[in-house]
């Protein structure tokens, strides 16, 4: 079947846009384990992987229609629930399937519900974080991606966000803070050095986080139109403009530029492009990836001397870089550019404020609603793991596996009866 | 002169370290290896394979001090390996026949003893 309003050419960038916004999951469960220490990577890479399957899951069920459903003010209806009615034909004015639309839609939940992990990794109960995840993907998530994309009050008032500067970067930013003070520190956080254990990781996972986002910003147009080549174009001027600033900074800070620090940096520059890229022209998305990196850059050096374990700095390089976009846009938007708005700097204070009032409620509400979820989890099931097992490590006391085997001395377990083909010899028997 | 090694569980390595430190105790090795203690209660899996896992990391210092520095040092691994469970490891004590400082060729009891930078 075919629908006339459907475009072949925005289907198949949409379709290829949906796949590269999956695999930023999996390459930030690289970049995250790459951080922490070893005896927590797979953990660490499992809280990202939780999130594909928590995520995509809720959303199928129940996030979809509360984000897409209808155009209430506070939360979209029921009408999609287990994807009743999404089928084939476009959505609304749309050019591609429905189908597509959720998809794409989805791979976002995915990635935010993942995001946050980063501010709980090396201490906090896989089942508990799943059930968090559960819970966050559809009462947080899926009711900003409403305010933002779905027809909501927040873009009724005006507010621009092109590729999920208020749901996924503020969102994700703003709960990891919330996050790393329900779960609290990790028992040797500001004692001793807790430091990254494969910078090979990060890099790599940037290098493919970044990848992916040409389909997350490039995709967010839902075609290819001016705004997802804007989008697209832009995702490769920012983070460049972030990485020189970064460098700089580095080089005056230490006088040695870092890998991890170039790695953060791309992260930024992406997150600082995600709100504003389908909306400001090449030239002020180099000013926002220069300057916007300036704030990120500082609370960065500065979260480490404070008692707050955000561990791998969520809110910093998601949630100041998300708002920082946000904002960008109040000032830098351009008509000529995305036939939408202008922003202050081209005569139109009132977009400014538009912006101003998303970077006020998203945050309160993400702290919020992820403060109350997180104490609610808790009061039925511990959140953090001992003391004891923290010490260990998460990945054999969580999942009974470790990154780095060697198979040394490892002795197979047979099923009862079954006496393998020889008697072997092996430690301590009984 | 004598030789002292301590073989403990690598997440207790920063706490014999720190207890290290604190006793003064400044010259020392350490090394990763594996070990089989009578332990076997760590049960991994791998797709289909279960095994249990003989051979668990451990840290291993090397500290090599005069006598008069023997009972300093075995009680500072003790404090900062101790946990109560089993696998918190073993310490041996092993007489020394010499020592080198190589930068200065200095031997013996000056070879164990730390230099004031």
């Amino acid at each position: 079947m075919t629908f006339a309003a459907i475009d072949t050419g925005d289907t198949a960038w949409m379709l290829a846009a949906t796949a590269l916004v999956l695999l930023m999951t999996p390459a930030l469960g690289l970049f995250y384990a790459g951080l922490v220490r070893s005896k927590n990577t797979l953990n660490t890479f499992m809280m990202c992987v939780a999130g594909i399957a928590i995520g995509g899951v809720t959303w199928a069920l129940i996030g979809y229609s509360l984000a897409f459903d209808g155009e209430g003010a506070i939360v979209g209806g029921l009408g999609h629930v287990a994807l009743n009615g999404v089928g084939f034909e476009p959505r609304g004015e749309g050019t591609i399937p429905h189908l597509v639309f959720m998809a794409f839609q989805g791979t976002f939940c995915i990635i935010t519900v993942a995001l946050i992990a980063g501010a709980v990794v090396e201490r906090m109960r896989f089942a508990a974080f799943m059930v968090f995840a559960a819970l966050w993907s559809v009462l947080v998530y899926a009711v900003l991606a409403h305010w933002a994309f779905g027809g909501g009050w927040l873009a009724a008032q005006g507010t621009l966000d092109f590729a999920g500067g208020v749901p996924v970067e503020m969102a994700s930013g703003f709960s990891a803070l919330a996050a790393a003070l329900v779960v609290g520190a990790r028992k040797d956080y500001g004692r001793q050095a807790l430091l990254p254990h494969n910078a090979m990781y990060v890099l790599l996972g940037a290098g493919l986080l970044w990848f992916g986002w040409f389909g997350f910003n490039g995709g967010s147009g839902l075609g290819v139109g001016d705004a997802s080549v804007l989008a697209f174009v832009n995702t490769l001027l920012t983070p460049a403009c972030s990485l020189i600033t970064w460098f700089v900074l580095d080089l005056i800070r230490g006088r040695k530029v870092t890998a991890i620090g170039a790695a953060t940096a791309i992260i930024v520059g992406c997150v600082l492009i995600t709100p504003a890229g389908g909306f400001i022209s090449p030239g002020w998305a180099m000013v926002l990836g220069f300057l916007g990196a300036l704030p990120c850059y500082a609370m960065i050096m500065w979260r480490p001397r404070t008692r707050v374990d955000e561990t791998l700095d969520v809110l910093a390089a998601h949630g100041l870089a998300g708002f920082t976009g946000i904002l960008f846009i109040g000032l830098a938007a351009q008509m000529s550019w995305n036939g939408v708005a202008d922003g202050i700097l081209y005569g139109d204070a009132g977009q400014l404020w538009s912006q101003v009032v998303a970077v006020i409620v998203t945050p309160v509400y993400a702290f919020g609603m992820t403060f109350i979820l997180l104490k609610l989890v808790g009061a039925v099931m511990p959140l953090r793991a001992t003391a004891r097992d923290e010490a260990v490590g998460m990945d054999v006391v969580q999942h009974g596996e470790e990154a780095y085997v060697t198979g040394e001395g490892a002795i197979l377990v047979l099923p009862d009866g079954d006496e393998g083909p020889t008697e072997v010899p092996v430690a301590n028997p009984g | 002169m004598k030789l002292v090694i301590g073989i403990v569980r690598p997440e207790q390595a920063n706490e014999v370290l720190e207890a290290l430190y604190r006793a003064e105790v400044r010259g020392f090795s350490i090394s990763r290896v594996q070990g089989h203690g009578g332990e076997l209660d760590r049960v991994e899996t791998y797709r289909g394979t279960t095994v249990k896992m003989g051979l668990s990391e451990k840290v291993r210092f090397e500290v090599a001090v005069s006598d008069d520095f023997v009972q300093t040092t075995v009680e500072a691994l003790c404090e900062g390996a101790r946990t109560g469970e089993v696998g918190d490891g073993k310490i041996f004590v092993l007489p020394l026949e010499q020592a080198v400082r190589i930068r200065t060729g200095d031997t013996d009891h000056g070879a164990v003893t730390p230099v004031a930078k």
